[in-house]
């Protein structure tokens, strides 16, 4: 208790420079957090996969479309619950900016097979009774002060042309990681509008989505899939929705990995920061460890207060930028929204902010505490003066 | 209380060399002497002439090149650094100079810190250091960090340190060479009746004439060699 309290006072006895180590410490743990939880959003949406979901698509690129006939044929296979289908439309509200991740999809099968897209019951009937109705995300309709009712116009980039849509549903996610900025509509209005402007481009689908009975048939049934198409027109690609999500980001991955790089960069660089602030204070130390040592002090209860103050500081600083964490991602969440549409911070990020904090304060000591072993006390007794 | 004529400390042939570069200075060469139960000694010299290296190798603060120096019977020059550091800490107290208290810590958790490697309980170790300090004439001083203390309190509070755990050596290297007079002379008193009441053994390395009055035997010492006795 009395070496606690020593190394306590010995912590805060340069104020400016503790108070700048502990600011340093802070912001490098805060930004180290946010890396974090850009890294985690990225991942957002492998997150929020099902292990019963497989996705298949074309075995050249998810670009290629697929036949609408594979819907049955995929459905017969051993093990398939259910089978849905989908396109990817992307599209624009009102300028370029306002990018809208808007999908068409088979609306009867899609709503029972993502139950995590929480929709009341009165707006899923009014939705699928209005081919052109569709439902968003409360978090986009947030964004836009879109209401139920509304006419929503979008752009299209991938099948060009201004759509409307009738708003009927603006949806909850059930957990944290559940996007809440998606725009989905019927497949069927695409379809239709496509076979009267874009005939070459009707009954063509971007994905299928199947739900298997249980997740040890998600291999079995990718396979079966995969193999009932091989050396068609359009072969097939069958995953699951883990590894479609990741097959994604795999694209992005230079992005993803440089943003951890340079989280780690930054641990690095604040712990050089606090390992020679720890080298200063032991210098400043050297009479009284040398004093310390005179009075039958040995190395464990040196290396202890050394080790002890470096670590007193850091998680001074830890603390700061975990609880400063929480407001910039709120801020960052705000106005990153379009991008990031789940940011949060995760357990995991503070468990490394943590970490991190820990290992910064064990490494900064390492040297001062060897040296100040290494100290002999005559040679330390004589810098006093 | 008697000095005895019983050697406390028994150095034998001890020799010390510090490496300038390459060149290896000689800073003690071949000195033997006993020092005996309760004896005050001083040891003088010029700036340089191995004084306070022979006070740190009788201490166990430096190992010596060659030689022994047995202290109660304990051979110290055989003895590993852990085990030193115990030895110091139940045999040996020390007054600096500079006083070296801890500048964080009040007058009563500066003399309690030795205490933390005894086997006293708290409640034990507060009781002796408030004593030690009321010894020292420091009793309403107690809560007072050394930067509100002045040179010769601070000395004082460094003195109920050096006797707190009530060693049976106490060495003092230079201990009123930062000091007024006047409160060198306390400093002084106080040594002195630790020695006489107490039975202390002092050992001292002092170029004060006047602190050098106190003790019963001085010795000289000339470039790391024992020149004189006197009593």
């Amino acid at each position: 208790m009395f070496l606690l309290k020593l190394l306590l006072k010995n912590a805060f006895r340069h104020k400016l420079r503790a108070a700048l180590t502990v600011t340093g410490i802070a912001i490098a743990i805060l930004a180290f957090g946010m890396l974090r939880t850009v890294v985690d959003a990225w991942y957002v949406g492998v997150e929020a996969s099902s292990a019963t979901r497989l996705v298949t698509r074309n075995s050249i690129s998810i670009i290629f479309p697929l036949p609408l006939s594979y819907n049955e044929k995929i459905r017969q296979v051993e093990g398939v619950k259910a089978v849905s289908y989908g396109s990817w439309f992307g599209g624009t509200y009102i300028s370029e900016k306002n990018f809208i991740p808007a999908f068409a999809v088979e609306a009867k099968t899609y709503l029972r097979m993502f139950p995590e897209l929480m929709l009341p019951p009165d707006q899923e009937e009014a939705f699928m009774a209005d081919r052109k109705g569709c439902f968003v995300g409360q978090k986009i309709a947030k964004r836009f002060g879109w209401k139920i009712g509304d006419t929503i116009t979008l752009k299209g980039n991938i099948y060009p042309g201004n759509w409307e849509f009738v708003l009927r549903g603006i949806y909850k996610g059930k957990y944290k990681s559940t996007p809440e900025d998606q725009f989905r509509f019927h497949w069927d209005y695409l379809n239709e509008t496509l076979k009267k402007t874009v005939p070459r481009r009707a009954d063509q689908i971007g994905f299928y989505m199947i739900e298997v009975k249980k997740p040890e048939l998600a291999a079995p049934v990718a396979v079966k899939i995969d193999s009932m198409f091989k050396n068609s027109l359009a072969e097939t690609i069958t995953e699951t929705e883990k590894a479609f999500q990741l097959g994604f980001i795999a694209m992005t991955e230079a992005i993803v990995m440089a943003i951890k790089m340079v989280s780690y960069v930054v641990i690095i660089i604040i712990m050089a920061v606090a390992a020679n602030t720890m080298a200063m204070t032991a210098r400043e130390r050297i009479g009284e460890h040398a004093v310390l040592k005179t009075l039958g002090f040995g190395a464990p209860y040196i290396v202890l207060l050394v080790f002890g103050e470096s670590l007193v500081v850091s998680a001074v600083g830890t603390f700061l930028g975990i609880i400063l964490t929480y407001p910039a991602a709120g801020v960052f969440a705000d106005k990153l929204g379009d991008w990031f549409p789940v940011f949060n911070v995760s357990q995991r990020t503070i468990y490394m902010d943590i970490a991190a904090g820990v290992v910064v304060g064990l490494t900064a000591a390492v040297f001062p505490s060897w040296r100040a072993v290494r100290l002999r006390i005559a040679d330390g007794l004589r810098r006093i003066g | 209380m008697e000095q005895s004529s019983r050697p406390v400390v028994e150095i034998k042939g001890l020799s010390k060399s510090y490496m300038r570069g390459s060149q290896a200075v000689p800073v003690l060469q071949d000195i033997t002497f006993d020092i005996m139960e309760g004896e005050f000694i001083a040891l003088m010299g010029p700036s340089g002439s191995g004084k306070s290296t022979l006070l740190n190798l009788i201490a166990g603060l430096d190992k010596a090149d060659s030689g022994s120096v047995i202290v109660g019977g304990v051979d110290i020059t055989g003895l590993t650094e852990t085990d030193l550091a115990s030895w110091r800490a139940s045999n040996v107290g020390f007054i600096f100079q500079f006083y070296n208290l801890i500048p964080v810590l009040t007058a009563l958790e500066n003399v309690v810190l030795p205490l933390l490697l005894t086997r006293l309980s708290k409640k034990e170790r507060i009781n002796h250091a408030v004593t030690a300090l009321s010894v020292v004439g420091l009793g309403d001083r107690m809560d007072h960090y050394p930067s509100q203390l002045s040179g010769g309190q601070q000395q004082r509070v460094a003195i109920a340190r050096a006797v707190v755990t009530d060693p049976a050596i106490i060495v003092a290297d230079e201990p009123t060479g930062d000091l007024d007079r006047v409160s060198a002379g306390d400093v002084l008193n106080l040594m002195d009746r630790l020695n006489r009441e107490s039975g202390k053994t002092i050992i001292m390395v002092t170029h004060d004439p006047r602190a050098a009055e106190k003790a019963h035997v001085l010795r000289h010492l000339e470039k790391g060699v024992l020149t004189d006795v006197s009593s």
